[in-house]
């Protein structure tokens, strides 16, 4: 079950400005049926202070969604148009006393809501998905939608990035893209050029990893080909093995320790150097 | 507030009698059935007396009864005793909406280089058969298809797919810990090697399962190291939970028949009145081949998590299928496969009832729901649609 906030609880089971504004000024619509919420804003404008006086909706989705909708009209009654625009999807979820993370996708659909809204009413509307390249074909989510968010919320992980657009949460197809979006937003190597954490480890963790890397990776192909392995000690950076069963006769033996440094030097550290004893 | 539960299908309430008759394993008589002194080697004939009672439930033999931990991990060794086996043999199948026990479990073979065939289902969720006859192939090692749907309830043709199962010499599981206690189901007669069940989901405490495999079927180990279970399940007796399942399990021999009557009068009133009350709301899964307790309905244009949440106010508790709820973005694989439309995706909500409900609880529910749906939908941008 999520955890809510009392606030989000207050209002989703007594949500405030429910409906729809006769006449309004602007509307703002996003999400579909399809998605799973969906999200419709109608505002008042008064026309000479730019002022919203009143702010209603309608929204389709979980109690998150409803309450992330409420808090939004809430929000931006009495604002102007550029204070309204100043909001962020942090600022309903602040409100709201925060959402669960993987519910940050609400917020952001308010705060959407919002901007295609006032953008509406100021004639700056985009036609309709105009050339807007969808990375996530499953939620239908844009490149540029993305961008925003991740620039905006700071996200720098994947799973950031789903529990605040939705992208990547269906068939996970797009998740290559949104890795490649994150690194040409933060400005970081790709992931196979580097190790991911180049933290030092200590000698207990080294040590560790050095056994679970020969167990998990190395015994079982040198097992399948009738050989075997033991890790007889490891000082410093050098890991001092003995080849068993039929690797030992192996005339590939050389060859083999060889990958074996390469492996632990990928997945352990640089500078391992693997000896035969 | 009284809770009104009508979760069944996600666990069940332990029987007063059950709890009654584990307890004393819990307190005094704590000892370990492998031991040489009485104290606890006493216990080994408590052990049979459960067994055998677990075995009556099923028509089995007690020496065909395996005790494991759960549902979960009776799943995956039935599955992987057929792979250990017939190393030479990489092909499983099973289908779209199993339990995750076995559905993920599969996902799981294929990452690790099986080939894993996954039968459709029909948009009432009836297993496509002609897609299971030609999925048979000479690499297939097993069949695990679940007995009844879980979130459905609808019941799968396991007679017919074991009868051909037996002919062409193949393996076939099934997992019938939603049909366990709930519908009569006899080993003697159904042509099944080898069947999941699970101590919770019919008033046993949770961690306790049972692998029922028939006699002469080949068997491999999951869980390896001690001699128990005759060496087919190793690991110290649960004892305390054995005994509750035991007496779990002669309770559902006893009551089967007229709850099975209770049960479906009630679930057919409770979804009769929604129908009725609510507009735009739809029965997901076959109704002519369902277990008694269960009933899904979607209710178009709304979101179950909030269904769901509104009914807690009231101390109702059921369950969704809706992508808020199924701890992804996505809903529901069962009723993706079954190709149930977006509109009603979301809103599917899912009452499976008990021996412990009453008709006044029905009556609640029928009374409290369809106000919440009309509040919702007033709330939603698609709400003028109905």
């Amino acid at each position: 079950m999520w955890e809510y906030t009392q606030k989000v609880k207050d209002f989703f089971l007594h949500p405030r400005n429910v409906g729809e504004i006769e006449n309004p000024d602007a509307v703002g619509e996003v999400g579909s049926i399809t998605c799973g919420d969906a999200l419709k804003l109608t505002l008042k404008i008064d026309k000479d202070t730019n002022r919203i006086i009143d702010a209603k909706f309608q929204t389709f989705g979980c109690a998150s969604a409803i309450a992330s909708s409420s808090a939004l009209t809430e929000l931006v009654k009495g604002k102007t148009l550029d204070d309204a625009l100043k909001l962020t999807n942090k600022d309903i979820a602040d409100f709201l006393g925060g959402l669960p993370e993987a519910k940050m996708h609400c917020s952001v659909m308010g705060k959407e809501a919002l901007e295609a809204a006032i953008a509406g009413y100021k004639g700056e509307a985009k036609p309709p998905e105009s050339g807007e390249r969808i990375v996530c074909k499953c939620f239908e989510v844009t490149e540029d939608k993305i961008r925003k968010v991740i620039i905006e919320n700071h996200l720098t992980t994947v799973d950031e990035v789903t529990n605040y657009t939705k992208a990547g949460g269906g068939c996970g197809a797009c998740i290559p893209d949104l890795e490649a979006i994150l690194r040409d937003i933060w400005s970081v190597k790709p992931v196979a050029e580097r190790p991911k954490e180049p933290k030092k480890l200590t000698n207990l963790q080294k040590i560790a990893l050095i056994q679970d890397v020969l167990e998990k990776e190395i015994r079982p192909r040198l097992q399948a080909d009738g050989g075997d392995l033991e890790l007889l000690d490891v000082e410093g950076h050098k890991v001092i093995v003995a080849l068993r069963a039929m690797c030992v006769a192996c005339p590939m033996g050389g060859v083999t320790i060889k990958g074996i440094e390469e492996k632990l030097r990928e997945l352990v550290s640089g500078d391992i150097v693997v000896e035969e004893r | 507030m009284n809770t009104i539960y009508l979760d069944n299908n996600a666990t069940t309430a332990v029987a007063p009698a059950v709890l009654e008759e584990m307890l004393p394993y819990l307190k005094d008589l704590y000892g370990n059935p492998s031991s040489m002194h009485t104290f606890g080697g006493q216990l080994g004939s408590t052990i049979r007396e459960a067994r055998a009672k677990v075995a009556a439930l099923l028509g089995a033999e007690p020496e065909e009864i395996i005790f494991t931990s759960c549902g979960t991990e009776s799943d995956n060794t039935a599955i992987m005793s057929a792979l250990e086996i017939y190393p030479h043999k990489r092909h499983v199948i099973t289908t779209r909406v199993e339990h995750p026990a076995v559905y993920s479990f599969c996902k799981h073979l294929a990452r690790k280089g099986y080939r894993v065939t996954y039968i459709p289902v029909d948009s009432k969720g009836r297993l496509n058969m002609d897609a299971f006859y030609k999925a048979l192939d000479d690499d297939t090692a097993i069949v695990s298809v679940m007995y009844a749907n879980n979130e459905t309830g609808v019941i799968f043709p396991v007679e017919e797919i074991g009868t051909v199962l037996r002919e062409r010499d193949i393996l076939f599981h099934t997992d019938a810990v939603q049909a366990v206690g709930k519908i009569p189901l006899d080993t003697r007669t159904l042509p099944i090697d080898m069947l999941s069940l699970s101590g919770h989901k019919l008033h046993a405490p949770k961690g306790i399962g049972v692998l029922y495999v028939r006699k002469g079927t080949r068997f491999y180990p999951y869980i390896i190291g001690g001699h128990q279970e005759h060496g087919r399940r190793a690991g110290t007796e649960n004892i305390a939970s054995i005994i509750a399942l035991g007496k779990a399990c002669e309770l559902a021999a006893e009551n089967l028949e007229t709850e099975g009557t209770y049960l479906s009068r009630l679930r057919d009133k409770l979804e009769a009145a929604l129908l009725r009350r609510s507009p735009d709301a739809r029965i997901n899964g076959d109704t002519e081949h369902r277990l008694p307790n269960t009933t899904n309905i979607s209710f178009e244009y709304v979101e179950g998590e909030a269904i769901l949440l509104r009914l807690d106010e009231y101390g109702i508790c059921a369950s969704s299928g809706s992508a808020c709820t199924s701890g992804s973005l996505e809903p529901s694989h069962v009723l993706r496969a079954m190709g149930v439309p977006f509109t009603a995706m979301h809103g599917s909500i899912r009452f499976s009832l008990s021996r412990y409900n009453t008709e006044e609880e029905i009556d609640k529910v029928i009374e409290t729901l369809p106000p919440i749906i009309k509040e919702l939908r007033m709330l939603s941008p698609y709400g003028r649609c109905t």
